[in-house]
This record gives structure tokens, C-alpha cells and sequence, in this order.
């Protein structure tokens, strides 16, 4: 069996590691770009959100490498992302592809099938085998995370620029090779000791944006036009709560291990939004504003096109901006995205959030114009 | 002086209307109905609605607009879920949220939780919440429960049994598919169930069928290797879609779904993956939004009906029927 899963940011570094641990001969989807986009979106109805369709192209991508089985994640409610198994198993059948879809669907919607999906999974490995292939994918679930967030904080003061990206680029492809997980933590802390070595002291204030709202859309670069090494390369230190490790805590271990308590977003999005509407509807909201509490200077929201809970936090988020002071920025994102289209707008919100930073900071620390990338 | 309390005639008002309606009344509320969709509801609804949102969406924030200035406070329920293991619609899910933050001028909220997916004890907790906001007590507020219940139960069983008697002569027969708060608000559907019937076919909605009997049939399905859908709504239309692809009752399935609705795109996607495969029933696929323009939906109609109705003759004179089937998207 030839396993292959979705992409989503650098998540095939961890679960490539974790299938092959297991013994599965895994191939990883080539890296999604315009072609897959337009290949998914062949092969899926119109009105669909785009992570569905991006997911598509990389199985049909996958396939095409030679895949026979799809690792896919399922789900409950009330985001369309539950459901995407069953078209995407129409999908895969009316384009002539013979791979499997294993559908990964939390135990509490049947503890029967997870059983039996656990158990196509696992093939013939020991508990231990598991246990060992679980932590070396935790760890590198955890080094990737880390490298992205230090990224993230040091792209606006590299002295030469794309040379974060470099190291982390370097980074990346070591932990994938890594196979124990000291080696994990060793190549991490060599990639952020080089990323420290890239950076250096600017003179102005940091402008600090975050960057919030759907999960795969915030967590894929090829999808949102890079939008974190972009307003990084304008000058802004980006803050990212969505996390591997953050998704994994709320939604793996909280759910099967109940007495651990989930981090609270409900409680900072309460005054604005007072229930949970699935997917990352609440996250949005909750984070935005615990990021204007916490000093940050302005907000991005990412949403695919036609997000039910995203379209919440958006008639929400403008309230949010009022009442917390903090600009926020909602950007809609679907397969026909032009990155020009996304510079302008990441450019001027730039602006302004310096224009702000300057005023609080006092004229003397201002530098005479604002960064422009070419 | 009792409280004057608004019900917006949109979205899941179209469902639960008598519900709502007798509950207030019986909470000793006077409860004040916007009118029918008109042109200037819709207006009002866009300039406050997010462009993103699905026109019934837009529509409901129209009649809350409408109402905000007449009220002392406006019935906006938060539906979760109506049953077990089943949501509605996150938009629904966040609807007083939304409505908070968008609408200027918007009265006191009353917002209670409907959330049957934790059980009856979290959803009686969540209930209680609503005799202070209504200004009843709670054992007050338990019995004009108890007796809207009833007497919802009541209107929803002659609606059923006047709408099954209703579809028994002949002709071309339509399954019309769509959410019951798009077919039932001639402004936003354009009056598509009227249309039809005024094309000499007859139109047979899934809001005509029980939820029991429609979830059976999605059951039946599902048995087959389907996956569970987890929107109520959702359910009532693959459910009768299932059913009339299965057994031919109908001619020709016309759905109806607003552009944007998450649960429609899926489901629409679906049942032309269902008709295709076993080559059986004609589909027309209309999408909605604000711009829509009536000449349009009623060209496309008569050509579907003109062409179920030949598809008919055709099938009733053994000729080879036409292999694929219409999807005029």
C-alpha cells in the first residue's frame, strides 16, 4: 500500500515521518501550486470552500506518483470539512482514480470504525513501535512549529533578504531526515541559532501583526499568497497562534482526554461572540481580541471564500476592531486569487499599522517613509 | 403594558413560526411579525449584511431593520442543533452574534440557545435563561412551553396531511428541493413553487415530507456506505432527493439553493453525482443571490418542464430516452 495525505503547510514533514515509522511506503504529494489548484478545482462543485479543492489536487497529484491509499481527516460538524470524504470519494471515482480514501473520523462518531481505521493504519507494528512513531512525530510536529513561529518573529530584521527563509528552508529538510528525536531537537536548535545569525537591530519599533482566522488557509503558504513572509519582508514582526501543536492539544488530546481544560478563546471572544459556529469561527474572534489586549498593532483575517464560520467572525470582527481598538483586515481567499491583488492591500494596511506605531511611538523614532517591498 | 417583542418572518421562522409565535403569546408578549419579503426589506438587509453571507442571511437582517425601530426587544433564537448529532448552520449558530454587531439600532436581544445535540437537561438549563429576558417566571415560562409545543405539533400535522392529499393528480410531477425559509418566501425564491404550478406541472417540496420519513430514507443510504450528514436541513433534502431518485415519484428535481449556503453546495454536488450515476431523473440546479432576475429562472423552467414533460411522453411510448441527465447549471 502506497499512503499518501493531504498537504497542509509543513505538515508532511511530521506525518510523513509517522507512516514510515510504521512501515508504509509513503508518498508525499508534490507541493501544491497553480496546477493543483486547477485540478481540484475540476474535479469539485464551484460553491465548494477551497480546501476542499486544494486537497483534491494533491490526491489527484498523489495519485499520479503512483498512491493507492488517501490518509484524510473527517469530522462532525457543522463545518463542511466533515463531509469532505464523501465528495471527495465521488471525486476520485469520476476522475478514473483507483486510490483508497481512509477516512480518519474522530472515535466518538463510532468507535467501531476508528477501530478499524487505527487498524489499517498500524499494520503489523508493536504498541511500542506506535508509541516510538507517535513521538518522533510529536517532536517534529513541535520543531516545526517553533522554526515557523522564529521565522516569523525575525523575517522583518534580516539583514539580507530571503536569508531567513534560507535557513529555514536548510532547517526543514533536516528534520525531515531526522530519525530520532534528539536528532529533532538538535537540528532545531542549530536552524534557530542560524536564524539568530541573520538577523539584525532595526532602529524603528516592531510593528506587530497577527495573523487569524481558518486554520488551513492561515497554515498553507500556497493558498494565502505567503502572507506571512510578505508582511514580514514589509517590516512586520507576524504573530500566528494556529499552530500544529495548538490544533493537535484542542482537538486530539482535549477530546479524548477530557479533564485536561482547552485554551480558553471562548472567553476572550464572549462579548462578541458568545457560541461556538465550528471551525475556527471563535478562534478568529477570541484571538483577535487577546492580540489587541496583549499590545499588537493590527490583525489580518484569512478566510477561504464562502466560510460559514468565518463569514460569522467576519460581520463580528469590525465590532471587535472598534470596541479593542485594533485595525483588522479580512481577506477572502478562493482559487482565483492574484498576489498583486493581495501586495496592494498587505501594503497599505502596512502603512497604516506604521503610520499608528509611529504616532504612539513619538515622531523622533519615525523613520522618513515606510518600507516598500519592489 | 406588555412587552412588544419583534419576530423577524425569515430564516427558521419559516419552521418554527407557530412556535415561536404562541410562545410569546403565551409569555404574555405581544409579538410584532415584520411583513412578507419586499424590495425594501432586501435593501435594508444589504447595506448591513456582509457581501459574503447567503441572500436569506441578508434577507433577515432586511426584516430585523425593519423592526429594530418598532420593538422593545427582537425574538432571535440561536439555533445549534434541533437533534441529536446534527447541527444547523454555523451562520445560524452565530446569528445573534452577528446581528449584534452589524445591525445600528438593534433593540435588546432575546437569544435563547437552542442546543438539543447535549440533551434535554443542558437545553431545559439554556430555556430558563429565557423567563427573566421575557420577564416570566420560570414555572410560567414551563407550561406556555409545554402548550406552544402542543399546539406547534398540531398546525405541523394538518400542514403535512393537507400538503400529501394535495399532489395526487397527474401530470408532470416537480420534487422541489430548498431550504423552507427560500421556497416559502416568494420574494427570495421568486416564486418558484407558484411558478411551477403555474407551467401545469405540480410541484412536490421536501418540506412536505416528515423529518421522520425523510431521515429514513437518507438512513436507507447510508446502510448502502454513505457518510451521515450532520446538518438537519441538509438531511430533509438528500433524504427526499434520495427518495425520488429511487422510486421515480417525481418527473424532474428542481433544487433551489442560495448562493454561499455552505450545506447546499455539498448536498447539490451530491445529488447530481446521485442522478448521474443512475441515469434517472432530470435536475435543474438554480442558484440565488440578490441580483436575481426573474426572466431568467422562468426561461430555464419552462425549459426543464418542457423537457421532463417530452422525457415523459417519450418513457410512456417505450422510445429511448435521452441518456443524460439535464443539468443546466
Amino acid at each position: 500500500m502506497r499512503i499518501t495525505f493531504p498537504h497542509l503547510g509543513n505538515l508532511w514533514i511530521p506525518v510523513k515521518a509517522f507512516l514510515s515509522s510504521l512501515g508504509h511506503d509513503v508518498i508525499t504529494p508534490p507541493p501544491t501550486t497553480k496546477r493543483t489548484l486547477s485540478i481540484g478545482a475540476r474535479h469539485t462543485p464551484d460553491g465548494a470552500c477551497l480546501p476542499l479543492k486544494v486537497t483534491m489536487g494533491n490526491f489527484i497529484e498523489a495519485a499520479e506518483l503512483g498512491a493507492d491509499a488517501i490518509l484524510m481527516v473527517g469530522g462532525i460538524g457543522p463545518c463542511r470539512l466533515g463531509y469532505y470524504c464523501e465528495l471527495q470519494r465521488r471525486a476520485l471515482a469520476r476522475a478514473g482514480c483507483s486510490a483508497q480514501l481512509i477516512v480518519v473520523e474522530p472515535p466518538r462518531s463510532g468507535l467501531l470504525e476508528f477501530a478499524n481505521v487505527v487498524r489499517t493504519i498500524r499494520r503489523r507494528a508493536t504498541l511500542g513501535q506506535i508509541l516510538e512513531a507517535s513521538r518522533l512525530a510529536w517532536a517534529k510536529f513541535g520543531a516545526v512549529d517553533a522554526l515557523d513561529q522564529a521565522a516569523n518573529a525575525a523575517r522583518w530584521r534580516e539583514a539580507r533578504p530571503g536569508s531567513v527563509d534560507a535557513c529555514m528552508r536548510r532547517g526543514l529538510a533536516l528534520i525531515d531526515t531526522a530519525e530520532t528525536c534528539d536528532a529533532v531537537r538538535g537540528f532545531v536548535e542549530q536552524t534557530l541559532h542560524d536564524v539568530e545569525g541573520c538577523v539584525e537591530a532595526k532602529p524603528r519599533p516592531a510593528v506587530r501583526v497577527g495573523v487569524v482566522g481558518e486554520i488551513y488557509i492561515v497554515m498553507e503558504p500556497a493558498v494565502n499568497m505567503d502572507v506571512c513572509k510578505r508582511l514580514g519582508r514589509l517590516g512586520a514582526q507576524v504573530v500566528q497562534p494556529l499552530t500544529f501543536s495548538h490544533w493537535i492539544e484542542s482537538h486530539v488530546v482535549c477530546d479524548i482526554a477530557r479533564w485536561i481544560p482547552k485554551p480558553d478563546v471562548l472567553s476572550w471572544s464572549r462579548p462578541y461572540l458568545r457560541h461556538f459556529v465550528g471551525g475556527h469561527g471563535v478562534e478568529s474572534v477570541g484571538h483577535s481580541v487577546e492580540m489587541a489586549r496583549s499590545g499588537l498593532h493590527g490583525v489580518v483575517h484569512l478566510a477561504p471564500m464562502t466560510c460559514m464560520p468565518e463569514i460569522v467572525a467576519q460581520s463580528v470582527l469590525p465590532c471587535v476592531s472598534l470596541a479593542e481598538g485594533i485595525p483588522v483586515m479580512s481577506l477572502a481567499v478562493d482559487e482565483h486569487t492574484a498576489d498583486v491583488g493581495f501586495d496592494t492591500r498587505l501594503e497599505a494596511f502596512f502603512d497604516l499599522l506604521s503610520a499608528r506605531v509611529c504616532e504612539e511611538g513619538g515622531s523622533s523614532s519615525c523613520p522618513g517613509s515606510c518600507p516598500v517591498s519592489t | 403594558m406588555s412587552l412588544v417583542v419583534g419576530v423577524p418572518r425569515a430564516l427558521l421562522f419559516h419552521e418554527y413560526g407557530p412556535l415561536m409565535l404562541e410562545l410569546l403569546r403565551q409569555c404574555g408578549a405581544r409579538a410584532v411579525l415584520s411583513p412578507v419579503t419586499n424590495k425594501q426589506i432586501l435593501q435594508a438587509g444589504l447595506e448591513v449584511c456582509v457581501d459574503e453571507a447567503c441572500l436569506p442571511v441578508k434577507v433577515f437582517f432586511g426584516h430585523v431593520a425593519y423592526l429594530a425601530e418598532h420593538v422593545d426587544a427582537l425574538f432571535v433564537p440561536r439555533f445549534v442543533s434541533v437533534e441529536r448529532g446534527a447541527y444547523i448552520c454555523p451562520k445560524l449558530m452565530g446569528l445573534p452574534d452577528m446581528v449584534r454587531a452589524r445591525a445600528p439600532g438593534v433593540p435588546r436581544l432575546v437569544d435563547p440557545c437552542i442546543d438539543m445535540s447535549r440533551g434535554l437537561g443542558k437545553m431545559a438549563r439554556s430555556m430558563v435563561e429565557l423567563g427573566p429576558a421575557l420577564g416570566v417566571s420560570s414555572s410560567r415560562l414551563a407550561i406556555a412551553l409545554a402548550r406552544s409545543l402542543k399546539a406547534a405539533s398540531a398546525t405541523a400535522k394538518t400542514r403535512l396531511g393537507g400538503e400529501q392529499t394535495a399532489v395526487t393528480y397527474g401530470g408532470v410531477r416537480i420534487g422541489v428541493l430548498g431550504h423552507e425559509y427560500n421556497l416559502n418566501d416568494p420574494y427570495i425564491s421568486l416564486d418558484l413553487v407558484g411558478k411551477i404550478r403555474r407551467l401545469g406541472a405540480t410541484p412536490v417540496t421536501a418540506g412536505s415530507y416528515s423529518h421522520q420519513e425523510t431521515v429514513r430514507w437518507e438512513r436507507q443510504r447510508i446502510r448502502r456506505g454513505a457518510k451521515r450528514l450532520f446538518w438537519t436541513y441538509g438531511r430533509r433534502l438528500l433524504g427526499a432527493a434520495y427518495r425520488w431518485l429511487d422510486t421515480g415519484e417525481v418527473d424532474g428535481i428542481v433544487h433551489l439553493a442560495s448562493f454561499g449556503c455552505g450545506p447546499e453546495s455539498f448536498i447539490s454536488e451530491i445529488i447530481q453525482y446521485e442522478a448521474g450515476e443512475q441515469n434517472s431523473l432530470p435536475l435543474l440546479c438554480v442558484n440565488i443571490d440578490e441580483h436575481s432576475a426573474e426572466a431568467g429562472l422562468s426561461t430555464r423552467l419552462e425549459a426543464f418542464i418542457d423537457t421532463v414533460a417530452m422525457r415523459k411522453c417519450e418513457y410512456a411510448n417505450h422510445l429511448p430516452t435521452p441518456g443524460q441527465p439535464v443539468d443546466t447549471r
